[in-house]
């Protein structure tokens, strides 16, 4: 049968009846099937964080329903901790979590507590290593002679080692230059590819997730404001502006040429396809009157 | 589960507690507290509930969120109560073996348990009902005179300011690696004690990891705005007295009256009825 998680209504109150109450989700539903590439976009505070945490039962709903494969999680017969080793989170900075004495042993954590032999542990934790491409030398260190980006790797490797079959990354390049990023998303993108996990990004950043996902979720002040291919929800950038977010850069270029008359798909997201489609307009004539 | 811990957290509300000097509330507070360990007799019990009742009303704090914080104590509750209901010397109730109730230890641990009730109460209402800036604030300026007999009142009052400041972050932090752990599938919920122990390993290492980070931040922070103690500091907004301030002195006074009072007059008749009835405090 195939994975899906479906969120029907889902509202989630922060400390009720104080001062502090705040509603975070408001009649979330949702469906998220298996091995999609989902990016969850929003600003601060849109609720992101909260609706992952709902995915794998670490928070329960005020009031809604979430089904992982047809079975309501809420249901007092279905086994939460369960969950959460099919559905692996990675939280923001996971690198704080790290613990054990060597990163080999802090990787096994996951394994251990699912309560697996000590050779299917470090079989695992030796996979999701390499899987994360952090290299051997570093697996008996002390996670904190890491570096920041091999810190990220060793925290990811903790979940993968799970074995999830949806793997979900909350901001998993904040904090990260720019090449640590993209070793991380493209690593990402691997693991997508190769094993057909699900996997649901969760950024601020367009321009991060534009290249990678099939399908965007748009969350603004706790309720889904958009979704669809990044270039459906990216022909809105007038929208997402005034929410706070942006499109990518090359949708603005693309934009703007095309008011100039250039002859170029505006749904182009990534730079690669923008490079492509500018160079065949220009190689068609420009304007069509050829006069630049 | 980790938000459930009150003490120490502000509560915003717009009440006249809320705006009183906190020097009032802290000497209230003290008072209150000693008050509650002097009374000796049942009518001092009644005026300190009806004055605890009367501070809650108009602190405007929800009674549920008051409460709340009981059961961060409830342990040492438990527990108190039941040391003195067994290890008190007196007239027995019941004897089972080695096990003995007696009169004075069912009274004693009820004295008990309500005093470390109302004890909780009343500290969590000035905190509750003062943000940690201004409770600092008061506390330093009330312990000014010890300047003089070199209290390095400045420090103490920036220690107390930072630790309140930081409990929330913590608790904040607590529950995020708790849950980060979670989703590891870590079980903190299960086991005897020892394995339940075990199982914070991981989510105390990363938190005193997290807390000295945090510490190191936060010096740095001071040094690069030129903080060098106390010396020559000025205040933004100097604490000054008005009129409800006073006035407030002025109740927290008549309340200490009354409650000597009671136990002066009320204290002896209440014994002597109590003996009359065969019951001895």
């Amino acid at each position: 049968m195939l994975m899906s998680i479906r969120l029907e209504n889902i509202n989630y109150i922060y400390s009720p009846d104080s001062a502090f109450k705040k509603q975070a989700l408001k009649n979330v539903s949702l469906e998220i099937k298996d091995g999609e590439f989902i990016g969850l976009i929003g600003h601060t505070g849109s609720g992101k964080s909260t609706l992952i945490q709902h995915l794998n039962g670490l928070i329960k709903a005020t009031s809604g329903h979430i089904y992982y494969n047809d079975q309501d999680i809420y249901d007092d017969k279905f086994n939460l901790r369960g969950l959460r080793a099919l559905v692996g989170l990675v939280f923001q900075y996971p690198e704080h979590q790290l613990f054990e004495v060597t990163v080999f042993k802090d990787v096994c954590f996951g394994p251990k507590n699912l309560g697996l032999s000590q050779e299917e542990c470090e079989a695992r934790a030796r996979e999701a290593l390499e899987m994360v491409g952090l290299k051997e030398k570093h697996w008996q260190k002390s996670p904190f002679e890491l570096s920041g980006g091999q810190k990220r790797r060793a925290a990811i490797a903790g979940v993968l080692a799970m074995h999830p079959e949806v793997l979900i990354l909350d901001e998993p390049t904040a904090g990260l230059d720019p090449k640590g990023r993209n070793d991380i998303l493209d690593q990402v993108a691997k693991l997508h590819k190769e094993s057909g996990m699900t996997v649901i990004l969760v950024s601020h950043s367009m321009e991060d997730v534009a290249r990678y996902v099939d399908r965007l979720i748009v969350m603004n002040r706790g309720s889904v404001f958009a979704q669809g291919t990044p270039a459906e929800v990216f022909r809105h950038y007038v929208e997402l502006e005034r929410i706070g977010l942006a499109a990518p850069q090359v949708t603005y270029v693309m934009h703007r040429l095309a008011q100039e008359g250039y002859s170029v798909d505006k749904d182009a997201t990534t730079v690669q396809d923008a490079v492509k489609e500018i160079l065949a307009a220009l190689n068609d004539g420009g304007k069509g009157v050829g006069d630049r | 589960m980790i938000r459930d811990i009150t003490i120490g957290q502000y509560y915003p509300a717009p009440s006249v507690i809320h705006k009183l000097d906190p020097r009032v509330k802290l000497v209230g507070t003290v008072a209150f507290i000693i008050m509650i360990f002097c009374i000796n007799n049942l009518a001092g019990y009644v005026a300190a509930t009806v004055a605890l009742a009367c501070l809650i009303r108009l602190s405007k704090v929800p009674l549920k969120y008051i409460l709340k914080g009981l059961k961060a104590i409830f342990i040492i509750l438990i527990f108190t109560a039941a040391l003195n209901l067994f290890l008190t010397p007196g007239t027995p109730v019941v004897q089972w073996k080695f096990i003995r109730i007696t009169q004075e230890g069912i009274l004693m641990a009820l004295k008990m348990a309500v005093r470390l009730i109302y004890l909780i109460i009343g500290s969590s209402i000035m905190t509750l009902t003062t943000t940690p800036n201004h409770l600092t604030d008061g506390l330093e300026k009330g312990l000014g005179p010890l300047k003089k007999i070199h209290v390095p009142v400045h420090e103490i009052a920036m220690i107390m300011a930072i630790a309140l400041r930081f409990i929330p972050i913590l608790m904040e932090e607590t529950d995020k690696i708790m849950k980060a752990q979670q989703a590891r599938c870590a079980d903190f919920e299960s086991g005897n004690v020892l394995q339940r122990a075990k199982s914070l390993v991981p989510v105390l290492v990363p938190l005193f990891i997290s807390s000295f980070r945090r510490a190191n931040d936060l010096a740095m922070a001071m040094e690069a705005r030129c903080y060098h103690g106390g010396e020559g500091r000025t205040k933004m907004k100097p604490l000054k007295y008005y009129r409800r301030d006073y006035i407030a002195y002025a109740i927290i006074l008549i309340y200490i009256v009354v409650l000597i009072l009671l136990n002066i007059f009320f204290g002896p008749v209440q014994d002597m009825l109590f003996a009359a009835i065969g019951l001895t405090i």
